[in-house]
């Protein structure tokens, strides 16, 4: 098994709790793992990515190479689009639609969209309307790893268990309103993969 | 034996708990933050009573570290790279005083200034100072070297230095730990002269310095942490240090490579094994994460010994950090590069938080500049330096820390008056205190803008030194008390504001300013800790 993943967003968007969930399922199945994040500078409104690595042998370079990630998963549209030199050609883009605007020149939502449909296998949500709608309005993030799932060859018992333990600590409610968020994202996917 | 998923930084802070420290002393600074945080929010640090203290500036960190190493005990310094260069002073004697306890040094760089002024590579401090450095190119190396670097300090009464990069620091895998071992107990040096660098005292530790450097290659080359592999393709012999044997061996899948490689991981060099990949192998390609030390050191002024590529000849790019591409293209291996980025994605940079005290700070002075020329503005390092770009575009110089004041007095002296500093507190404790003195004794037609966010935003949010001392310091070197003004930077007491830095403009002499109003990010924080604590 192995899982190349860029994780995109902008800073403060929860890119590394999608990160920290998926590692920690990795981990407790056996998976080695490898996260390079970011840090500091580029957390102020900035784009910020996380290099995600699993794989069932031990992973040399911290850092994925061009060409060589299975999956896009980015909690913002524009930013999906940064990191297509990293894209393999079958893989996966599995974005939000919701645009996160703090720049004067952010394109035309609609092109950014045609721009992420030119990409041969993509998944498109709208996570934060979807997270709003089932009341965890906080938890588009986990929408998004919910409809990235079917692509990381995680379980999703294992997944949800990851969640259990990440949000434990914030109490019964928290955690129930991120795996709600995460099962809505997987139906949703597994809805449009069939059509 | 327990298995942990951790960022190189807090492998590293895991494994000075564990090698029993007594102590850590640094100053922020991105990516070597969050080593000190990790000790600072360690129940089982807190338990042994290790003190975790973020310090003045690096320089104090430095010394304070060789105050505890001096009274026997273990301790570690962290710094970003550039932070070296100002604990340079200390740093460089302290190989001449040597160490008691184990004392270990890490220093972490940024090449590609991810969030860095340079790319400037510690290792050259290391070798400048004659001490052994110990570089890892993972994390579970890197809590190795810790442990092995406390040994190394002790056995040779040595500073020891561990260089770290960003993407180590920031990366995160399993990491195995060891058994905790006991802390030292205090013992003072057995020569009390050792430490005092009197110049015929000096002259004598200098030259024992000198006369461990061959025991110090001995040991880089038996402890393992540089390997020479053996490869069956002469045509090429490869060096790596850092992370860039990772890059290497990524573009093997089966991991087998077929030149011999010396894997770089400590300093200095191990001569033998260099040696025998000379006489073995057509040429030498050297892939290192930074600047090219080994390269040059190998290549030598003239090239007139073996083949060397690397950084200098163009095989590699000469700045930036590696990455697995690179390292094929300089392989000869196709580039692997998917599709562009299209054209309509915009850059994002970073900028201020909606509602950061800055904005309001810098609002007020840019309407206090409009009857002045454009270019007065010196500014320091922090959240306030992305003032320099749109939309509020205050300011003109951002150096190191503490340039703002004393680079504003030297345009002052020049005849550009009225010029303007602005400065953060965490970095006016760091270094603005003795530029502001400079500018007292001489009387310098500057103002100067402490922004007072009660915290070191840039960095996370770490505690500042200059909370609720501020007033007291400056009029403590000697400002004026009545041109020392507090403001409250918001957006209501904008019209005085601007009335009030207008005034201080006028003045002939040194004025302070401090506009004072917490960071939203750390406010918030206190306000759901406290609602948290409250439910
Ligand atoms: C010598 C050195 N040490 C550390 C840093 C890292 N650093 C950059 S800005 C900063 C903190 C600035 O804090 P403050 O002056 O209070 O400004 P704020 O970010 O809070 O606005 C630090 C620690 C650096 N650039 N140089
Ligand atoms: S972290 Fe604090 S000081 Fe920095 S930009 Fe945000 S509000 Fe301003």
């Amino acid at each position: 098994m192995k899982k190349d993943i860029i994780l995109a967003g902008v800073g403060g968007q929860g890119i590394l709790s999608i990160a920290a969930i998926i590692g920690t399922a990795a981990v407790s199945s056996g998976i080695y793992v490898k996260q390079a994040e970011v840090h500091g500078m580029s957390q102020r409104g900035g784009d910020v990515q996380s290099n995600l690595r699993l794989s069932s042998a031990p992973i040399a370079s911290d850092l994925i190479p061009f060409g060589k990630a299975d999956m896009i998963i980015s909690v913002e549209p524009m930013e999906s689009l940064r990191y297509l030199p990293y894209l393999s050609p079958e893989a996966w883009l599995i974005t939000n639609t919701t645009p996160f605007i703090n720049i004067p020149n952010y394109p035309e939502v609609e092109n950014v969209m045609a721009e992420v449909r030119k990409v041969k296998n993509h998944i498109v949500l709208d996570a934060d309307q979807m997270a709003t709608e089932a009341g965890s309005a906080r938890s588009a993030n986990m929408v998004i790893l919910g409809a990235a799932s079917p692509f990381l060859d995680i379980a999703m018992e294992v997944l949800e268990k990851a969640i259990r333990s990440t949000f434990g600590r914030k109490g019964e409610e928290v955690v129930n309103m991120n795996l709600n968020a995460l099962r809505i994202g997987r139906q949703l996917a597994d809805a449009q993969m069939t059509n | 034996m327990q298995k942990l998923v951790l960022l190189g930084d807090e492998a590293i802070a895991q494994a000075a708990i564990d090698a029993g420290i007594s102590g850590i002393y640094a100053y922020p600074g991105t990516p070597s933050t969050e080593i000190t945080e990790y000790i600072q929010h360690s129940k089982e640090a807190a338990a042994k009573g290790i003190r975790a203290c973020w310090t003045a500036n690096e320089k104090t960190a430095m010394e304070t570290a060789l105050g505890m190493s001096y009274a026997g005990k273990r301790t570690m310094v962290c710094m970003k790279h550039v932070g070296l260069n100002v604990a340079a002073d200390p740093f460089i004697n302290s190989a001449i005083t040597g160490a008691n306890g184990g004392l270990l040094i890490v220093s972490a760089d940024d090449p590609s200034m991810h969030s860095s002024q340079n790319e400037q590579d510690s290792r050259f401090y290391g070798k400048f100072a004659l001490v052994p450095i110990l570089e890892p190119s993972n994390q579970q190396e890197a809590y190795d070297m810790v442990r092995y670097g406390f040994d190394l300090s002790e056995h040779f009464r040595l500073p020891v230095m561990l260089r770290i990069t960003t993407r180590l620091a920031h990366s995160r895998s399993g990491v195995e730990t060891r058994p905790q071992r006991e802390q030292n107990a205090v013992s003072l040096p057995t020569n009390l002269r050792q430490f005092v660098l009197l110049p015929a005292i000096a002259r004598k530790q200098y030259k024992n310095l000198l006369s461990q450097q061959q025991a110090l290659i001995s040991e880089s080359e038996s402890t393992g942490f540089n390997i020479f592999i053996e490869g069956t393709d002469k045509s090429k012999g490869i060096i790596t240090t850092g992370l860039a044997y990772n890059y290497l061996m990524e573009n093997f899948a089966d991991r087998k490579v077929p030149y011999a490689i010396v894997k770089i991981g400590q300093y200095p060099l191990p001569i033998n094994m260099i040696e025998k990949l000379a006489n073995e192998c057509d040429e030498i390609l050297v892939m290192e994460e930074g600047m090219p030390l080994v390269e040059e050191h190998l290549a030598g002024l003239l090239h007139r010994g073996i083949k060397v590529r690397g950084r200098l000849d163009g095989t590699l790019p000469r700045d930036g950090e590696l990455n697995p591409n690179i390292v094929a293209v300089a392989l000869g291996f196709a580039d692997t590069r998917g599709e562009e980025i299209p054209a309509i994605v915009a850059s994002r940079p970073p900028s201020l938080c909606v509602g950061c005290p800055h904005t309001d700070s810098y609002i007020a002075l840019n309407e206090a500049m409009e009857s002045y020329s454009k270019g007065r503005v010196f500014a320091d390092i922090g959240c306030y330096t992305l003032a320099a770009l749109p939309p509020l575009q205050s300011i003109n110089s951002c150096v190191d820390m503490g340039a703002s004041i004393t680079m504003a007095k030297g345009a002052a002296d020049a005849g550009l008056v009225p010029a303007v500093a602005v400065i953060g507190d965490s970095t006016f404790t760091h270094s603005g205190m003795t530029g502001l003195l400079d500018a007292v004794i001489h009387k310098a037609p500057i103002t100067v803008l402490i922004l007072d966010n009660s915290t070191t935003g840039m960095t996370g949010g770490q505690s500042s030194e200059a909370f609720g001392r501020l007033k007291d310091i400056v009029t403590g070197l000697g400002v004026e008390p009545e041109h020392i003004r507090i403001l409250k930077p918001l957006r209501k007491n904008h019209a005085e504001n601007v009335q009030a830095i207008s005034e201080e403009l006028n003045y002939d002499g040194v004025s302070v300013i401090i506009p004072t109003r917490e960071c939203i990010q750390t406010l918030n924080k206190r306000l759901r800790e406290k609602f948290k604590n409250k439910k």
